[in-house]
């Protein structure tokens, strides 16, 4: 098949695999998208996208310490994620502002954070990298630790999977039986932080979200069984970053920007044409009422 | 003084507050309940009905008072499995993607290992429960596609599959088919000759008169409580609606 003059499929594939910086692309983005995949089902079941939003966020100051410090950055990112949380929890606790509003006044306060520590920490961070992220240019000790993080991710998620699903599903019912509630909110919480750390390599943190939102939302329309709708959400993000990777070889554009298109244009694909929730199924299903 | 024996009670709450941030949801309320007994918990919206279960369930931490069931502390009775909770077909997610098995082997998590298999036994019983509200044919339905009153008895499945002894059901008739109100009925009897202690939250006059043996008025403290026949009396019920004469909320022939 030829898609433009110069270029035939077999090439539009392989050729970008001759690189090394690629070909280690593919594989941590195609690994992120897993991790943040698997989490996205819990979110999009919990109602945690605007929780995924802030935690997200509020990574960003975490990680310029880390790196200043020297530190993993996971580390950073996991206390600062985990605290604003905790933060949010407690002003809407002890005042009578609205908890959509404490949220965003919290996360967007840690992001400005971030973003001044980085103009007043003099080293070799890269402001663009961690908001835009930088798949091509991950180095060793980052590939070591997405992994590293990924499979505790994905250990973690797979041991609680059921009391997770739980606890999304019916928290009363999981406290009435005796299983530890406060201990599965900090779980979710905790991959979810770690999550948007590895994943900020991918898209940066500003499109982090999306990784963390798209698949499961996407997934949700797909099927009525919740193990399918895991195995969905981790595959619709893979194709995305690996479309985006490919798509931003070859024609020049933003990586990050392209995985997070991908995935978007993947939703409405399922949006419109979802055998079951597709807008076009329920127009047809309207239509024979009548 | 006689002293009294906690365990002949399967719920025993003594003065019982709920706040929420300062705001007092509930207070001093008392509650005593043995096996075989059924409760209706009656009282406006806003009264702490809802508020009355979270602190029974664990849900919500009482900020004084004491509840003990079976004698022993309400951690140990979560442990144990003793404490169903049904909710109200409204308090739940009726589109998460998950089937009628699933839901109903959520009953048996407590008593499974930390990766939640199920033994031969837990399959038995998840069996037997979704075989007593007659829901056999719909196993792998989502429960998205089921009625109101299927729904009512998957949850009322994941209650009987497990084997708690004390179930709290938060407005079990609402929006349910005349088929579920008839098998609710029926597994009523069957709970109470079972030994089972229930306590319902119920609008409906008819059912607190046909089924409880007591009667709990709450307006965010304890009206009244005692037999059915004593409390349920037209003074009382117009002290737990704030005013609002019986005939208005039931009808005339209530």
């Amino acid at each position: 098949m030829e898609l433009c003059s110069f270029l035939t499929l077999d090439s539009f594939i392989r050729d970008p695999l001759t690189h090394d910086f690629m070909r280690k692309a593919l594989l941590m983005s195609s690994l992120v998208a897993a991790v943040c995949g698997l989490l996205s089902s819990y979110l999009t079941l919990k109602g945690w996208a605007l929780m995924g939003d802030a935690v997200s966020h509020s990574v960003m100051p975490g990680v310029v310490v880390a790196y200043a410090l020297g530190l993993p950055f996971s580390l950073g990112a996991f206390i600062f994620g985990v605290g604003s949380v905790a933060l949010i929890g407690f002003i809407k606790q002890k005042s009578r502002v609205k908890e959509d509003t404490v949220i965003g006044l919290v996360f967007t306060g840690f992001f400005a954070l971030g973003i001044v520590l980085v103009s007043k920490i003099k080293s070799n961070i890269d402001l663009h990298s961690i908001l835009f992220g930088s798949p091509l240019g991950i180095s060793l000790s980052d590939v070591k630790q997405t992994i590293f993080i990924s499979l505790l991710v994905v250990i973690l998620l797979s041991i609680f999977r059921k009391d997770l699903m739980l606890y999304c599903f019916d928290p009363r019912h999981a406290k009435t039986v005796g299983i530890n509630v406060f201990f599965l909110h900090y779980l979710l919480l905790t991959c979810l932080s770690l999550a948007a750390v590895v994943g900020l390599q991918s898209v940066g943190i500003i499109l982090v979200v999306a990784m963390l939102i798209t698949p499961g939302a996407t997934a949700y329309l797909l099927t009525d069984k919740f193990d399918n709708m895991t195995i969905i959400s981790v595959l619709s993000a893979i194709i995305s970053s690996l479309i985006g990777i490919y798509v931003s070889f070859w024609f020049d554009l933003e990586t990050g920007g392209s995985i997070v298109l991908a995935q978007t244009f993947i939703f409405l694909f399922a949006f419109l044409f979802a055998p079951r929730y597709g807008i076009f199924k329920l127009k047809k299903l309207f239509a024979d009422y009548k | 003084m006689e002293s009294i024996n906690y365990q002949n009670f399967r719920i025993d709450a003594e003065n019982i507050c709920v706040d929420y941030n300062g705001k007092v949801a509930l207070y001093d309320a008392n509650l005593r309940l043995k096996p075989g007994q059924i409760c209706g918990l009656v009282g406006m919206n806003g009264a702490g009905k809802t508020t009355f279960f979270n602190a029974l369930t664990g849900f919500v931490n009482i900020s004084k008072g004491k509840i003990r069931i079976n004698g022993e502390s309400l951690r140990s009775a979560q442990k144990d499995q003793t404490i169903a909770y049904v909710p109200q077909n409204e308090g739940i997610d009726s589109q998460f993607p998950i089937s009628v098995w699933d839901v109903v082997m959520m009953g048996r998590y407590g008593s499974m290992n930390i990766f939640r298999c199920a033994r031969e036994s837990d399959v038995q019983a998840v069996k037997d429960a979704i075989e007593r509200v007659d829901l056999i044919d719909q196993l792998s339905t989502p429960i998205g596609n089921l009625s109101g009153g299927q729904r009512k008895r998957t949850f009322l499945a994941r209650a009987i599959a497990q084997r708690a002894s004390i179930l709290l059901l938060d407005e079990p008739f609402s929006g349910v088919d005349i088929r579920t109100e008839k098998l609710i009925s029926e597994l009523f009897i069957q709970f109470k000759n079972e030994g089972k202690t229930i306590l319902l939250s119920t609008h409906d006059m008819i059912h607190v008169r046909e089924f409880c043996d007591l009667v709990l008025l709450i307006n965010k403290t304890v009206v009244a409580y005692g037999e059915t026949s004593e409390v349920f009396t037209p003074e009382n019920i117009t002290t737990t609606f704030g005013g609002i004469s019986p005939d208005f909320l039931f009808g005339p022939e209530s």
